[in-house]
């Protein structure tokens, strides 16, 4: 597979992630769609680590860290909403508008 | 610190700390001990004050004395540096005098979170005094956005029903016009290269004309809206009818002098180019005249006697900011006699309305009626203050308005004759309060039964009163100290005439009046050509 | 030159100082009496009305005493040490000025003014009237103030006026000046709402401070004009710079002039500044008598003589001067004649001779303008005194019968005479002495005004000849009016029937000793007070008893150094006046026609009214012309309407138009849109976390596009 094969997927997936945090309303679903945008950025840094080095690959060790945290913190938010209201629809959720 | 000091300079510098160690007593102290404790705090800071009357010499030649400066921001040359002269001098004693007074006033009139008030008062002093004894521009900035904050919540927590409003419009309203100065004030740092924010050394950056008018604009901005200068004056009335009564009298006595401060210090010896312009003196001294006038007519018709009181300040500052543009000594005599005296018999007028308002809980002119006969005392100090107010000879403010008027009169007599009817005016706006709230018959029947001044009250008054007096039959003490500070600004514009670089007609000094009378103002035909000598 | 009659002194040794350096013992004392007497009366009364106190403003006899010694007895203090210095000038002969400075009040490198003293020979003839029929009227007061509440306070108020009074005339310069000139507008607004709980007597007081300041106003431009022209505001610097700066007719010192003029009539209550001075009336009546007649409204007409140099130069405010007084002379007789209120007539004939004093002042006879207020101030202080002594009776005999009748009406009263017969006795000396009946204090003064008037139109160059003309004839027909008002007063009050409430007319009864003590003094005074300036033509007629009165022109000579500067001024540039009358006949002849007429006026009235008023009580006046005088020829109302009204619209206009409705609306809209820029940003603030994303995206999208383009 050709790197820029690889890129282009990756966009492609980028672009499904992003669209899916804007259109979609279940939190789950906008959650599992920010982790998809962020498998896109390693994907494309394992490709380009091809002419830049083996940095690339390193970062893609760092993201899958922070992503592990981040969702076990968004989770946690998550499920401690659902407790309290009982929907993780986020149309439900505008307390903290100014 | 003593020996850090040289000389007498700690005067200056206790006088300026020892209202923020009182401030912490009253914090650390009990809630029962708060007012006991900010007035003995402020009473010392007073009596230390007094000894600048005998400290600062005036045959000393000119410039600041008690001086002492220290390093605070090596990088940006900003130095912690006090020092007074003839101008500040008497501002520095009317802040120190009207605070305990106004402490004393308000022991019955602040009931709640007196911890916190009386702490503010103390701290509203400090950055007070800080405003009138910094001699860096740095310094001097911070102290005066400082003096904001104090008053933002004394109006704020313990004002009457609108509160909120009238604080958040005299902070936004004062801070807008803060905010330009501190553009102008970086503006001429970076043009004095960088080096130091030192008044002395902001006086010798060369500035073109078109930069002295564009900073001229920003500093008196700002200073007109402190002052407040016509037509910038309305938050005024709002913030002094909300306030509760110490916060009008330190608000009236200290906090608008500021502004006439700034005119005194910094736009005239700063931007001599533009003050020596007749189309721009002319025009201040215009807006003067205009709120002389319109704001004695608009007090005449005012309901509420605080607002009333609030109105004829602006007119009574109309007549300094005329003495001062005069830049002549006798109008600069007269403009700083009159803020003194503005402190004092306005100060005086509204701790008394705050009396009344603790007695009968109202300040609706046409609620009152026949006071003199169940509050004679009452009465008496406030016709007197009232008399005061209006200039009558023998109290401060006619030697004030008289003086003003006089060094006006030599610059232009049109803009002087304007502004005399104002002395006319303020007997039409005075008498009918006076009449209404004390004479005629009792309309409320309750009226009668008031208390007469209690020990406590007459304390508060007697020495604004004695002050009325002594600036009214012997002002020389008053007036030979600050002449040769006032002399130097003067001089600083006048120089820049003789110099050549102006080639407009001066609106200053030896102008007699026979030659033209009246047409002073229209002299702005000759063109202004390019000024040289800047770069 | 010493008076011949006064050699005996000289001759016994009392001459105290042989070469004319004369100079005045103890003068700080003369204005610090009062000033005492005003602090001691002022701490006694605020002593009585301390706080705490339940029986509130019940005196203490003991502190009525000491105020009753202490108020009077300060002026008569006073009043020695001015006797004492007048006789030592006398005994000088021509004395020099005494200039003193106590300390410098206002100092500035280029501007000084220093509290300090002139006694001159003005200065001490106003001294004397100031405080000679101020301690009468204080005398007076004891028994017409004796059971008021506000004792002390009167008394106090009543020193503090005389106290400013003195600063007044004895001042060095025009500011210390204008500290007495508004010193005593200021007592005078407290005196008149003295009874303050009335708000007809509260708002007169107010209306003669606000309408006097006007006046002051023009008081204060004159100095200031003074200070740019000559660099000097004293009167020594004045009179030795004017002639150098000033031109005769000039621009400049005709507006310093008019300025002086302004504050003239302001406190003087010349047209068209004389509204307030009625309505003065409100305070008690020794204070009209002091303040409204004998000495605070004659301030203008010292100001001007004081100014005499500077007028002098100032031929077209003379003319104004001179013509405002005449017109206001005529015009306030015109209202004296048809007014009912006893004080009213009399504040209306103030007025009117205050009017007769700046006409004097006007043709350049500032001695007769002087000579006529020092004898109007014995005479009509007599006649405001005499209808305080009336009012009084008056007002004890209807409260006795329970009666709401006012004491002040004239309808009201009528035969008098039999109760009151010494008052009646000496309100006649006055009434014929102000209808310049010969040989009484009026007739004097007022022929050498009205005489004077006559020649200066028949000057060799006088300015405006047909406009003094006139003035003369108005002059003289006031005179004739003047006789007419005066005795209709006399007569509806002390003749006919008495016309009082059932049974209060026999409770009437002469006033008690301490009030007719002051009035017989003043009647003596009031007769022979004309004598000290026989004119020398009338000297040698039989009017002037052929020259057996020993003071020929004597106040003439007295006053002489003070004007004599603008003597010269007139004399150089106008000539010497006329001595014929604009229409033939010398003095004598124009004196004895004039005292005949106003003789047969008199009686002529007298005889006619006291038969109209036979019938019992009066009812208003129905003729146009009576309720258009009766009505003060509209003037209040039209200053209402044209003045104080549209002022008190355009207030309000600038109060809620102006300024709220314009400057504050603006400054509220401008924090307003700041407010609204801000809720229109806050309308991207969804609170939708797919909104932020959205945005999020496009702003990404947005520097991607710039970045790669």
């Amino acid at each position: 597979m050709l790197p820029t094969q690889v890129l282009f997927l990756s966009a492609v997936i980028f672009v499904v992630g992003t669209l899916g945090v804007i259109v979609r309303r279940n939190a789950i679903i906008m959650f599992l769609c920010i982790e998809l945008q962020l498998n896109a950025v390693n994907m494309a840094f394992v490709a380009l680590s091809r002419y830049v080095g083996i940095e690339g690959q390193l970062f893609v060790f760092f993201v899958m860290t922070v992503a592990a945290a981040e969702a076990a913190v968004g989770l946690a938010i998550i499920i401690s909403i659902f407790r309290h209201y009982e929907s993780v629809i986020t149309d439900d959720f505008s307390f903290l508008r100014w | 610190m003593i020996s850090l000091v040289a000389g007498d300079a700690w005067v200056l510098q206790a006088i300026l700390w020892l209202p923020v160690v009182g401030a912490a007593h009253v914090i650390l102290g009990s809630e029962s001990r708060a007012k006991i404790l900010a007035l003995v705090w402020s009473t010392l800071v007073f009596l230390l004050s007094a000894s600048l009357w005998w400290l600062y010499n005036p045959n000393a030649g000119s410039g600041y004395q008690l001086v002492s400066s220290f390093e605070w921001i090596a990088k940006f040359g900003v130095n912690y540096a006090l020092g007074v002269d003839g101008i500040s001098l008497f501002m520095l004693l009317l802040t120190t005098l009207i605070t305990p007074i106004a402490i004393l006033g308000s022991f019955e009139y602040i009931k709640t979170k007196e911890k916190a008030f009386y702490s503010l008062m103390l701290m509203l002093e400090f950055a007070v005094l800080g405003v009138f004894s910094a001699t860096d521009m740095f310094l001097f900035y911070v102290f005066f956005e400082l003096t904001l904050i104090p008053m933002y919540f004394i109006i704020g927590i313990w004002g009457g029903g609108r509160r909120i409003y009238a604080a958040v419009k005299f902070f936004l309203f004062t801070s807008l016009g803060s905010l330009l100065m501190l553009v102008g004030i970086l503006y001429m740092y970076s043009r004095g290269g960088s080096e130091s924010f030192a008044f002395d050394h902001f006086l010798q950056i060369p500035l073109s004309l078109t930069e002295q008018l564009w900073l001229f604009g920003a500093f008196g901005l700002a200073f007109a809206i402190k002052i407040p200068l016509f037509p910038f004056h309305t938050w005024l009335p709002d913030a002094h009818v909300e306030a509760p009564t110490p916060g009008s009298v330190v608000l009236a006595s200290v906090l608008l002098k500021m502004g006439t401060y700034g005119f005194v210090r910094f736009l005239l010896p700063f931007f001599p180019l533009v003050v020596s312009n007749s189309f721009i003196v002319g025009l201040v001294m215009g807006l003067g005249v205009l709120g002389i006038l319109l704001c004695a007519w608009i007090a005449a018709v005012q309901h509420d006697a605080k607002k009333l009181v609030a109105y004829t300040s602006v007119a009574h500052m109309g007549f300094v900011v005329l003495g001062i543009f005069a830049t002549n000594e006798i109008g600069l005599q007269g403009a700083m006699i009159i803020m003194i005296s503005h402190g004092l018999s306005t100060g005086a007028l509204f701790l008394l309305l705050g009396m009344l308002y603790e007695r009968t809980k109202t300040r609706e002119i046409s609620e009152f009626g026949g006071l003199a006969k169940s509050v004679p005392w009452l009465t008496t100090m406030f016709v007197v203050s009232a008399f005061a107010s209006i200039g009558v000879p023998g109290t401060s403010g006619f030697t004030g308005e008289f003086l003003a008027l006089i060094g006006a009169f030599e610059v232009s007599p049109t803009m002087a004759i304007f502004a005399a009817t104002g002395v006319v005016f303020a007997a039409y706006y005075m008498l009918p309060m006076v009449q209404s709230i004390f004479f005629n018959t009792k309309t409320e029947p309750e009226n009668s039964e008031l208390q007469d001044l209690t020990r406590r009250e007459s304390l508060v008054l007697i020495p604004l009163i004695v002050g009325i007096f002594w600036l009214g039959v012997y002002p020389k003490p008053f007036m030979d100290r600050m002449s040769p500070s006032l002399n130097e600004v003067i001089e600083r514009v006048e120089d820049q005439e003789d110099i050549g670089v102006t080639l407009f007609t001066p609106g200053t000094s030896e102008r007699r009046v026979s030659e033209d009378l009246g047409h002073v103002v229209d002299s702005w035909e000759t063109e202004p050509t390019e000024v040289g000598g800047s770069d | 030159m010493i008076n011949p009659h006064l050699n005996l002194f000289i001759e016994s040794g009392l001459f105290v100082d042989g070469n004319m350096n004369w100079k005045p013992i103890m003068p700080a004392i003369i204005i610090l009496a009062p000033l005492i007497g005003f602090i001691i009366n002022g701490a006694i009364s605020l002593y009585l009305n301390r706080p705490n106190v339940n029986s509130k403003g019940e005196s203490s006899n003991g502190l009525k005493r000491i105020v009753s010694v202490v108020g009077p007895g300060s002026i008569l203090a006073s009043f020695i040490v001015v006797g004492l210095n007048g006789f030592r000038m006398l005994l000088a002969g021509h004395p020099t000025t005494f200039n003193a400075n106590y300390w410098t009040w206002l100092q500035t490198s280029d501007f000084q003014v220093n509290v300090g003293i002139q006694i001159d020979t003005l200065s001490i003839v106003m001294m004397a009237v100031i405080t000679g029929v101020g301690f009468l009227i204080h005398l007076f007061s004891i028994g017409y103030m004796e059971s008021e509440k506000g004792y002390a306070r009167y008394f106090a108020y009543l020193n503090l006026f005389v106290f400013f009074m003195l600063i007044l005339v004895m001042g060095s310069s025009y500011p210390i000046m204008f500290v007495g000139w508004e010193g005593v507008g200021l007592c005078s607004y407290l005196l008149i709402g003295y009874w303050f709980e009335d708000e007809e007597k509260a708002s007169a007081g107010k209306k003669a401070f606000i309408v006097n300041r006007i006046g002051d106003l023009g008081f204060l431009l004159g100095i200031f004009l003074l200070h740019s022209a000559l660099g000097s505001v004293d009167y020594v610097g004045v009179a030795e710079n004017a002639s150098g700066v000033f031109v005769y007719g000039g621009g400049l010192v005709t507006l310093i002039t008019l300025f002086f003029l302004l504050a003239g009539v302001g406190k003087s209550a010349q047209i068209p500044l004389f509204v307030w001075l009625p309505d003065a009336m409100a305070g008690p009546t020794p204070v009209s008598a002091l303040i409204h007649a004998a000495t605070m409204v004659t301030a203008g007409v010292y100001l001007i003589v004081r100014s005499s140099v500077l007028f002098a130069m100032a031929p077209v405010t003379s003319a104004l001067v001179a013509g405002i007084g005449v017109s206001t002379a005529l015009f306030a007789a015109t209202i004296a004649c048809k007014q009912y209120d006893i004080k009213k007539v009399l504040a209306y004939s103030t007025i009117s001779q205050l009017g007769y004093m700046f006409l004097g002042v006007g043709v350049g006879a500032y001695t007769a303008g002087v000579f006529h207020l020092v004898t109007h101030a014995f005479f009509k202080a007599l006649l405001f005194l005499g209808a305080g002594a009336v009012i009084h009776s008056m007002h004890h005999a209807l409260h006795k019968v329970h009666s709401e009748d006012d004491p002040q009406d004239m309808r009201n009263m009528g035969g008098l005479r039999q109760y009151m017969p010494i008052t009646c006795f000496l309100m006649w000396i006055a009434t014929l002495a102000i209808s310049g009946v010969w040989p009484l204090s009026g007739f004097f003064s007022k022929d050498e005004i009205i005489w004077m008037t006559g020649s200066f139109a028949m000057a060799e160059s006088s300015p405006f000849p047909s406009l003094y003309k006139i003035y003369w004839v108005m002059a003289v027909a006031t005179a004739l009016m003047t006789a007419y008002y005066m005795t209709r007063f006399m007569v509806m009050t002390f003749h006919g029937k008495n016309r009082t409430v059932d049974g209060a007319g026999s409770a009437i009864h002469e006033t008690p000793k301490i009030m007719l003590i002051p009035l017989i003094i003043l009647g003596f005074l009031s007769f022979f007070g004309g004598w000290v300036n026989v004119t020398p033509h009338l000297m040698e007629s039989v009017i002037g008893g052929f020259g057996a009165l020993p003071m020929t022109d004597w106040l003439h000579h007295w006053i002489e150094p003070v004007i004599a500067e603008s003597h010269h001024i007139q004399l150089e540039n106008i000539g010497e006046t006329g001595h014929v009358s604009p229409v033939g006949g010398g003095e004598v002849f124009w004196a004895v026609l004039s005292t005949c007429a106003a003789a047969v006026l008199v009686i002529g009235t007298t005889y006619f009214k006291s038969k109209s008023l036979s019938y019992g009580v009066l009812g208003e006046d129905s003729g146009t012309i009576s309720r258009f005088l009766y009505n003060k020829w509209y003037i209040d109302e039209f200053y209402d309407k044209w003045i104080v009204k549209p002022l008190g619209q355009m207030s309000k206009f600038c109060w809620l138009k102006f300024d709220q409705g314009f400057i504050d609306r603006a400054v509220n809209l401008s924090g307003r849109s700041a407010k609204g820029i801000g809720w229109f940003g806050s309308l991207f603030h969804t609170g939708q976390v797919n909104t932020y994303a959205f945005f999020l995206t496009l702003g990404l999208l947005a520097v991607l596009i710039t970045v790669m383009f």
